[in-house]
């Protein structure tokens, strides 16, 4: 036990040791999480009106973002699967990276549905009154927190295994990894329920949407792991072999095929069968009655998509720089699909066939990033930690120093190392 | 920087690293604290530990909704200057309630929507309704064809018929069934109620109502100390706090004492009409019995108890 106090100890110490770009990333993340925890302040004092939401569009941002980011931890099960499963053990050190960032993403879900309450401070209300299993809500609360729990187990113990110089216990994992797998799928499949078990609201009342969730979720999560891969391997001397990059891309490719066809079974049964229940849908894609807020955003989104696609097909797909612009021009397309594609125009028009517009204010557009800033820190610190321990820099007797000079003399010169 | 080397390579902490560390702690409780200003502001007068510990309305003894009832009483007065009428009206037996709403009557005068507002204590800024009224184009009751913003020197328009909305009481409930906490529950007489003091305000019911019958208090209300209706129970029309949902509740605290609902009575023409699904002999019955009634949105499943018809000699042409 005291052991594990001093393993803490010296995880939080490392958290703050680092080169320059490193102690300017993390104070950036700071600054700007600091801006976003006054903008909640300032919500929580004159409510939830600080948001652009109305009683028409009840919901914004946060739960769009809150929506993105199931996605992205579910999507850790992409690179498990392949390890666990098919035995590609060459990989079996970066599993960890994505079990990490599924607990930052899950992290900064809770954040974002808490932001989302208007009696915060209320929370514990679930514990005396818990509407399961009829409310899907409370499902959600069930899968993500033990879904946070599973990973935080699972990660923490390797880690810590790691530091211990031990062999991890097969048993003391091995089960949690597997139940984490069904667990993934769960996180986004329940998410997506939230919305399509609403019989009225005919744009979520569809049940293509739940593998809709799950293709993007299974393209956006593992193309931000590459890029995360990418940048530990260039700012690290962490290994990490072109394979797993390369097997993570042909993930992506398979599940935005799938996503993007899925979307054209979509808009051609509602535009098609053209009943009343598009209307949402053409307010999305064309703008309805003089009001066209979201339609520059839906376009962008499959814009981006769709050429992520082609990069991905085309030979482009061999240069890691096409590539590595197909993945951000697809977490940022599906982004927007999730937010402005999927959660917002469901409120547009209203049940009563009103229209009103949704525009997010400067406050709760701050409060996002703050939460994002957040997330991305805690992360940082997760990998921070992890590589130096994994690469047995940092054991239960070794003492690891970023800003020794004669690094050298202890351990092999190595290039671009985090010192 | 070769003696800071070699002082890091010590175990424990050097001075220098010391004073560092020490200096970046203050400076970043300083950042937090500084963020955190604006609760400074916060209004904490109606957050008491009593409220805190409150139960779920179904599960306090009788003796703890008592001092429930007396303690949000004194909290309306400190706050109106008003001595309240506080009180918890349970539903009657045999009695499920029903609203009937003849739209071939209705002239859009939006009295009822006033009349409620009045009744119910809703924040008058920012302003919360209950009840919206849409202006439609004869020969078609597509609500997106509706005007939900009609503003006329006179009404009725004769190229238009009025259809007013507000909570539809379902029997079979989406909102009920969404939220996380059973904040909103189905009462024995058929009302669709909320204990304001347990929703969490997350908002899912507003999303899942099909007629967008709930509010959500978005920001603290308000409402002029001489405004305030005294008249109040628990489940019904006491203020409401900053963050919680609210809606139409049939006026449960004027209903189960054998009243009528505000805007029924302030009604001019009639329009509306309210009583006892299960008494055979109410007006309410009689209509569903005689009359061609419809709800909305009957393809959605939720079973309103509330009822549209039009008279039987209505051919377009109001009388």
């Amino acid at each position: 036990m005291r052991d594990y106090g001093r393993f803490l100890w010296r995880c939080a110490r490392i958290s703050f040791v680092g080169d320059w770009r490193y102690h300017t990333w993390m104070l950036t993340l700071s600054v700007i999480a600091l801006l976003g925890l006054n903008a909640y302040a300032k919500q929580l004092v004159d409510g939830l009106a600080t948001t652009g939401m109305t009683d028409q569009v009840s919901w914004g941002l946060y739960i769009a973002n809150f929506t993105f980011l199931v996605g992205m931890a579910a999507a850790a099960v992409m690179l498990v699967i392949p390890v666990y499963v098919y035995g590609k053990h060459e990989m079996h050190e970066l599993v960890v990276f994505a079990e990490l960032l599924a607990v930052a993403a899950i992290v900064m879900c809770l954040l974002f549905v808490t932001v989302d309450l208007g009696r915060p401070d209320r929370f514990l209300h679930l514990f005396q009154r818990f509407n399961f299993p009829i409310s899907m809500l409370t499902w959600d609360v069930v899968v993500l927190n033990g879904y946070l729990l599973l990973n935080m187990h699972i990660c923490g113990y390797l880690i810590y295994c790691a530091y211990k110089k031990r062999k991890p216990g097969k048993w003391f994992y091995y089960p949690f990894v597997i139940v984490a797998i069904g667990w993934a799928i769960s996180i986004h499949t329940v998410t997506a329920f939230l919305y399509v078990g609403l019989g009225g609201r005919p744009f979520w009342n569809s049940a293509i949407i739940v593998p809709k969730f799950l293709a993007s979720a299974f393209a956006a999560g593992p193309a931000f792991i590459m890029l995360t891969l990418q940048l530990i391997r260039y700012f690290t001397d962490h290994k990490v072999p072109q394979g797993a990059i390369r097997l993570l891309q042909n993930i992506v490719t398979v599940a935005l095929t799938i996503d993007l066809f899925l979307l054209g079974s979509e808009l051609f049964t509602e535009f098609y069968a053209d009943s009343h229940h598009i209307s949402s849908l053409v307010y999305l894609w064309f703008g309805k009655d003089g009001y066209h807020a979201l339609v520059p955003w839906i376009w962008t989104s499959v814009a981006m998509s769709v050429t992520a696609l082609l990069i991905f097909y085309l030979p482009t797909k061999r240069s890691m720089f096409f590539v590595n612009i197909a993945c951000v021009l697809l977490i940022v397309g599906i982004w927007i699909e999730k937010g402005m594609g999927l959660v917002i125009p469901a409120f547009v028009p209203s049940p009563l066939g009103e229209i009103v517009e949704y525009v997010p204010t400067l406050n709760e557009t701050l409060v996002c990033f703050g939460i994002w800033a957040f997330g991305l820190m805690i992360y940082t610190i997760f990998v921070r930690i992890t590589i130096p321990v994994l690469s047995g820099q940092l054991t239960h007797d070794r003492i690891y120093h970023t800003e020794v000079a004669t690094d050298s003399a202890t351990h092999p010169p190595t290039e671009g190392s985090l010192s | 920087m070769s003696a800071d080397t070699q002082q890091q390579q010590k175990p424990g902490v050097s001075r220098r690293s010391f004073f560092r560390g020490a200096l970046g702690a203050a400076g970043g409780m300083a950042a937090v604290t500084t963020a955190l200003k604006p609760l400074l502001e916060f209004d904490t007068s109606e957050y008491t530990l009593e409220g805190f510990l409150q139960r779920h309305y179904k599960e306090m003894t009788p003796e703890e909704l008592d001092a429930a009832l007396a303690r949000i009483a004194e909290a309306v007065e400190k706050r109106y200057e008003v001595r309240p009428e506080l009180r918890d009206v349970k539903p009657m037996d045999g009695v499920e309630f029903g609203y009937a709403l003849n739209l071939s009557r209705c002239i859009g005068c939006r009295k009822c929507v006033h009349a409620c507002v009045a009744e119910n204590n809703q924040s008058r800024s920012p302003e919360i309704q209950y009840i919206r009224v849409l202006e439609m184009p004869r020969g078609s009751i597509d609500m997106e064809k509706g005007d939900h913003a009609y503003d006329r020197p006179t009404v009725p328009d004769a190229d238009h018929f009025y259809m007013p909305v507000q909570c539809h009481q379902c029997a079979n409930p989406p909102c009920v069934k969404v939220c996380p906490v059973e904040a909103t529950w189905s009462e024995d007489d058929g009302i669709v109620v909320i204990d304001y003091d347990w929703c969490i305000g997350c908002r899912y019911c507003e999303a899942a109502c099909p007629y967008w019958a709930r509010r959500f208090n978005f920001a603290e209300p308000q409402i002029p100390k001489e405004d305030i209706n005294p008249d109040m129970s628990y489940l019904s029309n006491r203020p409401r706090q900053k963050g919680v949902m609210e809606k139409c509740h049939f006026c449960l605290h004027r209903t189960r004492e054998g009243k009528l609902p505000a805007c029924l009575e302030v009604c001019p023409v009639g329009a509306r009409k309210f009583g006892n699904l299960l008494d055979p002999k109410s007006e309410v019955s009689q209509i569903l019995r005689t009359k061609h009634v419809f709800v909305l949105k009957e393809e959605v499943g939720t079973l309103p108890r509330f009822f549209y018809y039009f008279d039987d000699d209505y051919h377009g042409e109001r009388k």
